[in-house]
């Protein structure tokens, strides 16, 4: 209770003064709506904000799936022959400070724009850097103590590799997924913002945001932030039984 | 036959580079079958690096080591010894049973067998009720009980151990020491045991070996008998004596 | 780094003559891209159309570029900078009042798990009215951009141990001074990866503002006028991502410059923020 009380009472508190600030204040929509208009509009659209969650959680999962996989594959890789490692590790954290998103507009024209594959490669290739750079940090870490063990048993390289390099690169591989299911989601929500197919959030709160209707816009703001939320306690939960050895440290 | 024989072994760190240091200089050991040996000297003083080569974690500069009548090379690759450091070293992902059985699984032992053994050695340390908690839920002093019953558990004929209590409080510094005489008695284990305290040294070893820095050499074997290895022989004028001979041994 | 650019180079133009023209379409979906000129240019005509002039008698298009660059970077930096602050002073509150951190931590931390950049459409309307348009993507950009200083610099602010604490409590230093010369120094290794994180996403909310609130002149916009270009001058879209590149390393050399002479002789720390 301790933990949960104090932000449930901000969070309380804020929508409050949220809507006592835009009804009293006469704070025009167009800058920012009432919270009771946006709730309004939640339970109005909601079909219409579940459809286009769904096409983008869609583009959002493949996305992260397909990016995650390849950066599992590019790691190991990267960890198994250090040359690889050493040059493309500076590549990868320069590239990640490069905004990839926008990555779409070009991709719109390589594949038709009519397609999904667009949305879905950006958020593969968003998802492939923390991935990637995290995981082959992990590989890279071993335990000097460990190690020095393994030897002692004798141990052949793939051994090493099983018994210790992958658990122990878990924790890391989890941290890159973590970023990387926040990113997947808005990079499939504003790749919409650059064209190509418009069936997801993105495209809705422009279309609103176009027709000024505000409340509207900011009811599938609302969906994004639900769609954003969903993939994060679903790592969580993936981590948690993953690694059930972090789990009982805690309770 | 001895349990191991280090033979006129040197060892130079970054031979031929700028950064070069001489860590062991012309140093000979042996250690007899059910010896218990401790090494002991200041920081520097090559104690480790000792016991790294014979247990074949990095290779003499010149000279030989042996273990059990094979070449130190032979004897890793045959797990003739067991092997505690100062970090219990605990895989974390492992719990306490599945740490214990990793030197077992590796060896090909069946999944029946392991656990029977893992339990006998979790047994030895008393840590029996532990067996499937995971490392992170375990005290330090567990963990490097842990630690010892995985040295133990394909039962070599020789145990290394490298400060193996040295993070630990007194207490259960203490218990621990005894715990291990015990086992060493029992199963007939020789060991060698490194140390920067004298009072460890004495209390556990039948041979405390003293060595000095800069040249890393050995500069005096003292032979330790004790009434017993009990409260009792903590306090006996024996004791005193031989940690006032190691602590006079250590200064010249 | 020169031999990872060779090998993209490499692959692109492999791809180019080696893949069909049309793309490979399996299953009725296109799994790899067209070759044609149109999608994917050779990398030389980009590099011709750098030097061309942006329309006939214009001003070439690599100016164009990078001026827009240096807008938006102008951009960037004023909503890196007030996201900054605003990290820091919150991160300063969070250490100092337990409450404040109770309170705002869960959100800081579930603002970034949710696409809050969506939001993007609709802070342009702010533009014209309660400041200038330009601002609106500063806007943007600062709230990206503070998430990671807030929660980066409150690890830093919270890792002082607590020997460091008492010892400071021992001089009768007040809870100022204590930041000052004890939680502050100790936060810089966990502050500046933080920036940097701070960094890349003030970037992308300045590139994906522009596009959301239409402002004219900066690099974002350009990509988009280009692509719609693509058409009928295919390279003109990539000499903008070019310059969206440039605008990436330039702001994460910047971020990097600010670090060197406060970091060297410290010890670097991992920081996640999530």
């Amino acid at each position: 209770m301790r933990r949960v009380l104090p932000p449930v009472i901000v969070g309380i508190l804020a929508l409050i003064l949220w809507e006592l600030f835009v009804t009293l204040g006469r704070v025009a929509p167009f800058i920012l709506p009432a919270p009771s208009a946006i709730g309004a509009q939640i339970a109005e659209q909601r079909r219409n904000i579940g459809e286009a969650a769904l096409a983008s959680g869609a583009n959002a999962l493949i996305g992260l799936i397909g990016g995650t996989l390849v950066a599992v594959l590019a790691a190991l890789a990267a960890s198994r022959f250090l040359v690889l490692g050493e040059v493309s590790i500076p590549f990868a954290a320069v590239l990640n400070a490069l905004p990839i998103i926008a990555l779409a507009p070009i991709l719109n024209n390589m594949f038709e724009s009519t397609s999904s594959v667009p949305r879905r490669l950006v958020t593969g290739i968003v998802v492939f850097f923390p991935v990637f750079l995290n995981l082959l940090r992990g590989l890279r870490e071993v335990d000097p103590v460990h190690q020095e063990l393994m030897r002692t048993y004798a141990a052949s390289g793939w051994t090493f590799a099983r018994k210790v390099r992958l658990p122990g690169a878990l924790p890391h591989f989890f941290t890159g997924l973590r970023q990387a299911s926040s990113l997947a989601v808005i990079a499939a929500v504003v790749a919409e913002y650059f064209g190509g197919l418009q069936d997801g959030l993105g495209a809705r709160i422009t279309s609103a945001a176009a027709f000024t209707a505000y409340p509207r816009a900011w009811a599938f703001v609302a969906g994004a932030c639900l769609l954003g939320l969903a993939f994060y306690l679903a790592t969580l939960l993936l981590e948690r039984l993953a690694m059930p050895w972090k789990q009982r440290l805690t309770s | 036959m001895t349990a191991v024989v280090v033979d006129n072994v040197t060892k130079v760190f970054n031979r031929g580079r700028s950064d070069e240091v001489p860590a062991l200089t012309d140093v000979n050991l042996t250690v007899g079958d059910g010896e218990f040996v401790s090494l002991i000297g200041p920081s520097g003083c090559g104690k480790s690096t000792l016991l790294r080569l014979i247990a074949d974690l990095i290779e003499p500069t010149s000279g030989t080591v042996t273990v059990a009548g094979r070449p130190a090379s032979q004897a890793r690759r045959e797990q003739e010894y067991g092997i505690a450091f100062q970090q219990a070293g605990l895989f974390e992902w492992r719990t306490v049973r599945r740490n214990v059985e990793l030197p077992l699984e590796l060896r090909g032992v069946s999944k029946a067998e392991r656990r029977a053994k893992a339990e006998e050695m979790l047994e030895l340390v008393g840590l029996a009720d532990f067996a499937g908690h995971y490392p992170g839920q375990l005290s330090g002093g567990m963990q490097q009980r842990v630690a010892i019953a995985r040295a133990l558990a394909v039962q070599p004929p020789l145990l290394l151990m490298d400060e193996p209590f040295g993070a630990l409080d007194e207490m259960t510094r203490e218990r621990l020491q005894s715990e291990l005489l015990g086992i060493c008695a029992k199963t007939g284990t020789s060991t060698v045991f490194v140390t920067h305290s004298i009072a460890e040294a004495v209390f556990l070893s039948g041979r405390v070996v003293v060595m000095s820095a800069r040249p890393g050499r050995i500069t005096a074997s003292i032979e330790v008998e004790l009434p017993s290895r009990d409260e009792a022989g903590r306090q006996a004028p024996a004791y005193f004596e031989k940690i006032t001979e190691v602590r006079q041994a250590l200064r010249s | 780094m020169i031999a990872g650019l060779a090998v993209a180079a490499l692959l692109w133009e492999g791809y180019k003559a080696a893949g069909d023209p049309e793309g490979t379409v399996l299953f009725g979906v296109r799994v790899l891209p067209r070759a044609d000129d149109l999608s994917m240019p050779h990398l030389w005509t980009i590099g011709r159309r750098l030097a061309d002039p942006e329309m006939t008698g214009g001003r070439p298009v690599w100016l164009v570029v990078l001026q827009a660059c240096l807008f938006t970077l102008g951009i960037t930096a004023a909503g890196f900078a007030a996201g900054t602050v605003i990290g820091l002073v919150l991160a300063a509150a969070m250490q100092r009042f337990r409450i404040v951190e109770r309170g705002l931590l869960p959100y800081v931390v579930l603002s970034q798990t949710v696409p809050l950049v969506a939001l993007a459409p609709l802070i342009a309307g702010w533009g014209g009215t309660l400041m200038p348009p330009w601002a609106t993507v500063s806007v943007i950009a600062a709230y990206l951009a503070f998430f990671p200083v807030a929660v980066g610099m409150l690890r830093g602010l919270q890792s002082p141990s607590a020997g460091g604490v008492e010892l400071m409590r021992s001089y009768a230093a007040g809870w100022w001074r204590t930041l000052v010369k004890l939680r502050f120094p100790a936060a810089l290794p966990y502050l500046f990866p933080a920036l940097r994180l701070a960094g890349a996403a003030a970037v992308v909310g300045a590139v994906v503002g522009e596009i959301s609130t239409g402002t004219r002149g900066g690099i974002g916009r350009l990509i988009i006028e280009y692509s719609r270009e693509a058409t009928s001058d295919p390279a003109k879209v990539y000499t903008a991502m070019l310059g969206a590149a440039l605008l990436g390393l330039l702001v994460a050399g910047a971020v990097s410059l600010l670090e060197l002479p406060l970091m060297r002789h410290r010890r670097h720390v991992e920081v996640a923020t999530l």
